[in-house]
């Protein structure tokens, strides 16, 4: 089941948002049924010290009432993921994670640290498939990971993106199932394929490592968009590619040098060396708070070229440099309007 | 005139309850029940059991004398332990049914050969497609059962191809799982703590028992259809999910110790190289060819299927306990919420 047909709780949350938890019966979450129950007054659920009374008492709590109700949430959360009471998709997409876990530890870097700033979110549509492309730099995907975040927080639908990744990903430990569970899969053109037909968001990032491990000296500088496999992943499916524009992931690892042989001893595609890291250990692997502006450029149609267009490669490699072309304008735009690197 | 089934590895379980399910089918005159192990309990009337290897000249004379019009071949046994090594369980599983289909070859009534393969001749590796069809190249096993499990399908393939007047149709089941099944799987379930490798949390698909049968029934018995099918039940679980819903906890070990701990282990779980690479990466098969061709759904998710399962487990932690902890947790913190926050006792409220 994806995350889009998964009914939502109908409740809205103490800061006037949407509850974004999983309805049960009656189309409220475990949380928000527990606190119209107490308020109607009646019993709860049956527990041997009187909770349910307790409950009922909850709105006498005052100021401490916001922290119980998060308290209840995060016993609920944990009882769940103990008891395994939660569904991931067939590419290991673990919404219940990723709404109490891994968006609320990104959330404070998304606000607070980098002070994303989003535009043109009217181009993502709010439902059906579309093919995100965005440029990939910083070290470290944090990139992808504010990307997520954005249409997730910020969009209408709060839509899920489901990024290719490259195949380190999935063969490192912790990450493995850290990179699943949060909705991305394997850079390979059947998982692409088959997230688009289930009518998915997918975010692609075609600059790959060239992108991510390139010295700060080339900041901003697009590079090689891959062999255009996007692109016939779109025309296959008919997709829409909406192109994104990130700024502010640049700055965040400046990248002065790259330990090639230490990359390689270690297997990694790059060893960055940046101001502070390795210089001051652990400490040096805090990012830049930089500013960061994400855009969302129109979306290119892809569905009237029809699938034969694969097999033709001008269509492919044109299409290619549009969308490169167009995230790089936006960069350069962005650029110049950003207040300054660290505003 | 009824159909006459032969059905090797009748007396393992899956191929017992195959057979008692065909003895129940209208349609269905006699069934010829091979297995070199003897039957834990007697087959019904219409069955006739011939206790002998794959590999013996009776089994020719039956496939080709009895006017066998389906073979049913329940394929390549997993467990290198029972069969008596590494070694013995490889010429089991690929000469047995190079000599099984030798025979075939010249049944002459023969017109349906149904194979028993499964999901693990896809593999398990970090760099594979999250779902696996049936037509994706894959790489082959390079180890035990699912390498057994390819070799068993090539046989299978070069003999379609010089039969075709046959229908075969080959199954990839998923891991089975069930109240009475036993296998390499679910022995590992049965241990008290579940060792995993540390930081992965492989994608699973289970089979129950019964929905196991009916789709080995729907293509002995049902309308021919020729192809190669997944089937699994629908829907994935983690395997750190199946161990909390196994009511167990998982031991993390590190990549490097993995190897060892599975040594240690192979004489209670019998667990082959390759299924420790399934529990690090895990494997999932498209259900859909066989949903849309074969007409085959399970009735059972593969979820449901691992609970039910699961009720035969001795469980470490049960939801009640859980439960009870969280209702504790919630009841001691709003009492301390209350002498925090300054107000009236339990019933304060007006």
């Amino acid at each position: 089941m994806t995350a889009a047909e998964r009914p939502r709780c109908k409740a809205l949350t103490a800061r006037g948002e949407r509850c974004r938890n999983p309805a049960g019966p009656g189309g409220l979450c475990a949380v928000h049924r527990r606190r119209l129950e107490a308020a109607a007054g009646d019993a709860p659920r049956p527990s041997p010290d009187g909770g349910g009374r307790d409950a009922g008492a909850a709105a006498d709590l005052g100021r401490l009432a916001p922290f119980l109700g998060w308290a209840e949430e995060a016993l609920e959360f944990l009882r769940r993921r103990l008891l395994g009471e939660y569904a991931v998709d067939e590419f290991g997409h673990d919404p219940d994670l990723v709404e109490h876990v891994l968006a609320p530890l990104l959330r404070p870097l998304y606000q607070r640290w980098w002070r994303v700033e989003v535009r043109g979110l009217e181009n993502v549509p709010d439902e059906g498939p579309a093919l995100v492309v965005a440029n990939h730099a910083g070290t470290l995907p944090f990139d992808a990971m504010m990307v997520t975040l954005a249409l997730l927080d910020e969009h209408p639908a709060h839509r899920s993106l489901r990024i290719l990744a490259a195949d380190l990903a999935f063969t490192l430990p912790v990450v493995a199932p850290l990179a699943r569970k949060s909705g991305n899969t394997l850079a390979c053109a059947e998982d692409a394929k088959r997230l688009l037909e289930a009518g998915e968001l997918v975010g692609v990032f075609p600059e790959g490592y060239k992108g991510l491990g390139k010295p700060f000296r080339e900041r901003y500088r697009l590079q090689r968009f891959g062999r255009g496999g996007f692109v016939e992943v779109a025309l296959r499916t008919g997709a829409p590619i909406v192109p994104v524009a990130v700024v502010g992931s640049e700055e965040i690892y400046p990248m002065v040098a790259n330990l090639r042989r230490v990359a390689r001893l270690l297997g990694l595609p790059y060893f960055p060396v940046t101001p502070t890291f390795p210089l001051l250990g652990p400490l040096g692997a805090i990012p830049l708070p930089s500013k960061w502006v994400i855009e969302f450029c129109p979306p290119i149609p892809t569905a009237q070229y029809g699938g034969e267009a694969v097999l033709d490669p001008m269509v492919v490699f044109d299409l290619t440099d549009q969308v490169r072309d167009t995230i790089q304008q936006a960069v350069h735009r962005n650029l110049l309007t950003r207040p300054g690197v660290f505003a | 005139m009824g159909r006459r089934i032969l059905v090797t590895g009748a007396a393992r379980s899956t191929g017992r309850r195959l057979v008692h399910a065909l003895a129940e089918e209208p349609e269905v005159a006699a069934v010829v029940a091979v297995d070199d192990r003897e039957p834990s309990e007697p087959f019904p009337a219409k069955v006739e059991f011939l206790g002998v290897d794959l590999r013996s000249p009776a089994l020719v004379r039956a496939a080709q004398s009895a006017g066998i019009d389906t073979c049913v071949h329940l394929g390549a046994g997993s467990e290198p332990l029972a069969a008596g090594g590494r070694a013995t369980m490889k010429e089991r599983n690929v000469l047995g049914t190079m000599q099984l289909l030798a025979a075939a070859y010249h049944a002459p009534d023969l017109r349906r050969l149904v194979l028993k393969s499964t999901t693990a001749v896809y593999g398990a590796a970090p760099g594979d497609p999250a779902v696996w069809t049936e037509t994706m190249p894959h790489e082959t096993p390079r180890h035990g059962f699912g390498k057994d499990a390819i070799q068993v399908e090539d046989y299978v393939r070069s003999f379609d191809r010089r039969r075709p007047d046959v229908t075969v149709t080959v199954l990839r089941l998923a891991n089975q799982v069930g109240p009475t099944v036993d296998n390499p799987l679910t022995r590992y379930f049965e241990l008290p703590v579940c060792p995993t490798v540390f930081g992965f949390d492989p994608r699973l698909q289970f089979l129950h028992e019964q929905d196991t049968v009916r789709a080995m029934l729907q293509a002995t018995v049902g309308a021919p259809v020729h192809g190669t099918f997944n089937i699994a039940g629908d829907g994935v679980v983690l395997l750190s999910q199946a161990i909390r819903i196994a009511g167990k906890a998982p031991l993390p070990i590190p990549e490097p110790l993995v190897g060892s701990v599975a040594e240690l282990l192979r004489r209670t779980v019998d667990f082959s190289p390759e299924q420790v690479r399934f529990l690090q990466y895990g494997r999932v098969a498209d259900t859909t060819a066989a949903c849309e061709q074969l007409g085959f759904a399970p009735k059972w998710s593969s979820r449901q299927a691992f609970e039910d399962f699961a009720t035969r487990l001795r469980k470490l932690v049960t939801g009640e306990q859980v439960t009870r902890v969280e209702q504790e947790a919630l009841a001691s913190l709003r009492r301390a919420a209350r002498r925090v926050g300054g107000v009236t006792g339990p019933g304060g409220r007006s």
